[in-house]
């Protein structure tokens, strides 16, 4: 017996069951960040000196990882809009535009990391410095996490394409909804961190 | 969903409308964050900012604004309850001054 | 592919896939239930060797004294430090590596798709993938014992800043917590999303068995309790690997020093974090149990629960006032009036739901005809319990009373009441319940019995004299239990008869396992709904093939029609239609 609903929508909740799935999952992120937004919050507000963050981080990079992560942004959608109007080989390209926008951002990451370690600014270092690494280590994580995801649909997972491809669309879309909640997670994280 | 080639060259549009006004609110934030407009000031533009951004992303490109009752449902449920964990620090600090 | 087909590839499955790394809810409900029996177990076998210290300080253990290394029990003798870890495993195993999986995993995932008549979870390989998360955890939590300096030894709480300098074995703690938490996630979006989207044809939400209900709550409580643990997990990792100090305050003086950290972070943080979530975890130790004994008291006092909807409205109401009550646990912190009053408000009215639950379950069995079979016996044994450990909570939510008695035995009693005489008779209970649906055979009545009322009489002998030593002001948490205070002098000899009592638990826990394992093969073979029960899970063969039922089951009527007047038989199933 198959799954129902693993494709269509369930007539009475309008949804398929990957698309409830996938915002439930990202209610509990939300929880998860919201937590360690709270933590920030809570340290700082008793915390005797707090830096700003452009005295210490590079505003300049973390603008140009936003505007990378922004592009991706559009890029998985713009993949989804591509599988819609029913090409397999435009929807690929859009998917691979987007891996490859999400290591560039690692790779901004990395070098951030790279010249904090080398400048002797590690966690231990300050509490500013603890929860800068802190939030966006996880954040870095759930980056690889959807670049792993995308490289699976370019590769392997397009299969699917050929022999239900609705399903294959929705999986995208639902891959860019997660993708899109990480994005945003940036967009907070860009000013608390390093401009405030 | 059934919507037509059409509906999606349209939503094209509108995604790329929102690509710019991201570009525009991001540098809004870095200038805005270089004048001094006392710190609570600044701390809560940033916010509000990072909100629009947010919300525009959340809207447009996660499909917010023509989604299902039951998907607000479970994020107004989120919602109440991330505004439980930000009463965390408040209920911390009102400790701290003995209230 | 046809279902016949799907059926057919089914077959041609390997041993590993059919048994080991299965996708079949039922498959992964059972390897839920087996693994968590034996955490259970093992736990309990933590306990034993507590109790032993307790009753008899400083005395070596005989026979098995002599299998543990010197570090832990040199000569048979339990050092404090292995008390310790012991303490902290007890409580973390059986909370989340027996408990919960057993509640959600085992008996979540067997039965709430067969009782909403679907073919699966909705996700059968995020289901696999939580199962395999959780036995990792429990691997990670299992070898932190022969990690230098033992498992973990700060409290199943880990306060810091005792757990951030604590030896290895609570790095594993906090990694096998990361691995049990993303098992739990994997599968509250599984359980949420099966309930909401698979309910068969005709199944309305008021038509839900209450035992999915109560699981329905518990998927909620886990999806959106749990991630700040792993958040407060996260930083204490960091805290612990990276040298930052989240939680370590400045000038923090450890044996004559002054630790050299950068400082700044608050304990208080993670006791604020780690409640978020503990407290809500509670009602997802209770729920669960409560959706148990609501099916079985309805099943065999073979009437309606009364009052179901008020029964849904209170399980939802519980669910949402667990998110706002955490604080509780934390009167000692030096909180201030304002925020005190706010929390044992929130705690005085959380108590309402918990006691209109239970009046509900009393009330149903007013004026039923009681089948006394041995799943019954443990529901109603269920009652009274819970009942205790309510009642004796409501004066830890009172800062008032609440300062004198936080931390001394009292709590523990209170606690345990509540988990183990309530949850666990009630996991029991569930075990005899659908123990004919798992196997298609029954388990012997009289041996359940027996493990019936040696398990309750036991337990109140164990756990009782904990509230008499509490309110004498023994604390939790003592090497010797107490023996080297003058107050404790009048109880301590109690310590005595309430091991002996646990030792005596352990040996009526044996007809159980017996039963168990003989009954698979031996039992006594019955019909597919043995119980002349009403929910669709007994429309399934015994046991339920791949798939699940023979034809998609369609749903008439609400789930507790039992006695309905002018029917022929006494009950009158959700799955056939009026006749």
């Amino acid at each position: 017996m198959q799954i129902p609903f693993t494709v269509e929508a369930r007539p009475d909740t309008g949804l398929n069951n990957a698309k409830l799935g996938i915002w439930l999952f990202l209610a509990s992120e939300v929880m998860l960040f919201g937590a360690l937004f709270s933590s920030y919050i809570l340290l700082r507000v008793n915390a005797d000196v707090w830096p700003k963050g452009h005295e210490i981080l590079s505003v300049p990079v973390a603008a140009f990882n936003t505007v990378v992560l922004i592009s991706s942004s559009v890029t998985v959608i713009m993949a989804w809009a591509s599988l819609k109007m029913g090409s397999l080989s435009k929807g690929r390209m859009y998917l691979l535009l987007t891996f490859v926008l999400g290591l560039v951002f690692m790779c901004v990451k990395a070098y951030e990391y790279n010249h904090k370690f080398h400048t002797g600014l590690f966690p231990s270092e300050s509490t500013f410095l603890a929860i800068y690494f802190t939030l966006t280590g996880l954040h870095g994580l759930h980056v690889l996490g959807g670049m792993i995801v995308f490289a699976y649909f370019w590769g392997p997972g397009s299969k699917m394409w050929h022999s239900e491809p609705e399903h294959f669309t929705n999986r995208i879309e639902v891959a860019g909804v997660y993708w899109h909640f990480v994005d945003l997670v940036w967009i907070f994280l860009f000013p608390v961190l390093y401009l405030l | 969903m059934g919507e037509s080639v059409e509906d999606i060259k349209k939503h094209v549009r509108v995604y790329i409308g929102v690509f710019v006004a991201l570009l525009v609110l991001t540098g809004v934030t870095i200038g805005v964050s270089y004048i001094d407009m006392g710190h609570g000031v600044n701390i809560a533009v940033a916010i509000v900012i990072a909100a629009i951004k947010a919300s525009l992303v959340a809207a447009y490109f996660m499909h917010l604004i023509s989604e299902k009752k039951l998907i607000y449902y479970t994020l107004i449920l989120a919602a109440i309850f991330f505004v439980g964990l930000m009463f965390l620090p408040v209920g911390h600090s009102l400790d701290e001054i003995r209230i | 592919m046809s279902a016949a087909d799907h059926h057919e590839a089914h077959h041609q499955q390997g041993f590993w896939r059919t048994y080991i790394f299965s996708t079949d809810h039922k498959t992964i409900g059972i390897q839920y239930g087996l693994t968590a029996l034996v955490f259970l177990f093992f736990g309990f076998c933590l306990m034993l060797l507590m109790r032993w210290q307790l009753a008899y300080p400083g005395q070596p253990i005989p026979v098995i004294g002599g299998l543990f290394s010197d570090a832990t029990m040199p000569g048979g003798v339990m050092l404090p430090e292995f008390y310790n870890s012991l303490g902290a495993m007890h409580g973390t195993i059986m909370v989340f590596l027996g408990v919960v999986p057993l509640a959600v995993g085992a008996f979540g995932n067997f039965v709430v798709p067969l009782q909403i008549g679907a073919p699966d979870m909705a996700f059968p390989k995020l289901n696999m993938a939580s199962y395999w998360c959780f036995f990792a955890g429990g691997v990670v939590m299992l070898y932190s014992f022969t990690a230098p300096g033992g498992a973990a030894n700060s409290g199943w709480t880990s306060y810091p800043p005792l757990s951030d300098i604590a030896t290895t074995g609570q790095t594993f703690w906090l990694i096998g917590m990361v691995f049990l938490i993303t098992s739990s996630l994997l599968g509250s979006v599984n359980f949420i999303v099966t309930i909401i989207q698979l309910r068969a044809e005709g199944l309305s939400y008021m038509r839900l068995p209450f035992f999915v209900w109560a699981q329905l709550v518990t998927a909620f409580l886990l999806l959106l309790a749990f991630p700040p643990l792993e958040a407060a997990g996260v930083l204490q990792l960091m805290d612990r690997l990276a040298g930052t100090s989240f939680f370590l305050p400045s000038g923090l003086v450890v044996t004559g020093d002054v630790l050299q950290v950068s400082g700044g972070g608050s304990p208080l943080l993670w006791q604020h974090l780690f409640w978020f979530l503990a407290h809500p975890e509670v009602y997802v130790l209770i729920l669960p149990a409560m959706g148990i004994v609501g099916e079985i008291i309805a099943n065999n006092t073979r009437k309606p629960l009364f009052g179901y909807k008020s029964l849904v409205y209170a399980v939802i109401f519980l669910g949402f006032m667990s998110f706002i009550v955490w604080a509780h646990h934390m009167f000692l912190t030096g909180m201030g009036t304002t925020i005190s009053a706010f929390f044992q408000t929130t705690t005085m009215i959380i108590s309402i739901p918990s006691v209109i639950i239970l009046t509900v379950f009393f009330i149903s069995l007013w004026g039923g005809r009681i089948r006394f079979n041995t799943s019954m016996l443990f529901a109603l044994g269920f009652l009274p319990m819970f009942g205790i450990g309510g009642l004796t909570g409501l004066p830890l939510g009172l800062s008032a009373s609440d300062i004198p008695l936080h931390d001394t035995y009292y709590v523990i009693g209170h606690f345990h009441y509540v988990v183990a005489p309530g949850t666990i008779l009630a996991l029991f209970a569930g075990i005899y319940y659908w123990f004919p649906k798992v196997t298609g055979r029954v388990m012997s009545e009289l041996w359940g019995k027996v493990h019936f009322w040696g398990s309750i009489v036991c337990m109140n002998f164990i756990f009782f004299p904990m509230l008499i030593q509490g309110l004498m002001g023994v604390s939790r948490r003592l090497y010797d239990g107490g023996a080297s205070y003058d107050f404790a002098e009048p109880v301590i000899h109690y310590n005595t008869m309430m091991s002996h009592a646990a030792f005596a638990l352990a040996v009526f826990q044996l007809p159980f396992i017996i039963n168990f394992f003989v009954s698979i093969k031996k039992g006594k073979k019955v019909d597919d709904n043995p119980w002349h029960a009403t929910t669709l899970e007994w429309a399934a063969p015994s046991p339920p093939p791949h798939g699940n039922f023979d034809a998609i089951p369609k749903v008439y009527r609400g789930p507790y029609e039992y006695s309905v007047p002018g029917a022929e038989k006494d009950y009158s199933p959700q799955f056939e239609a009026e006749a």
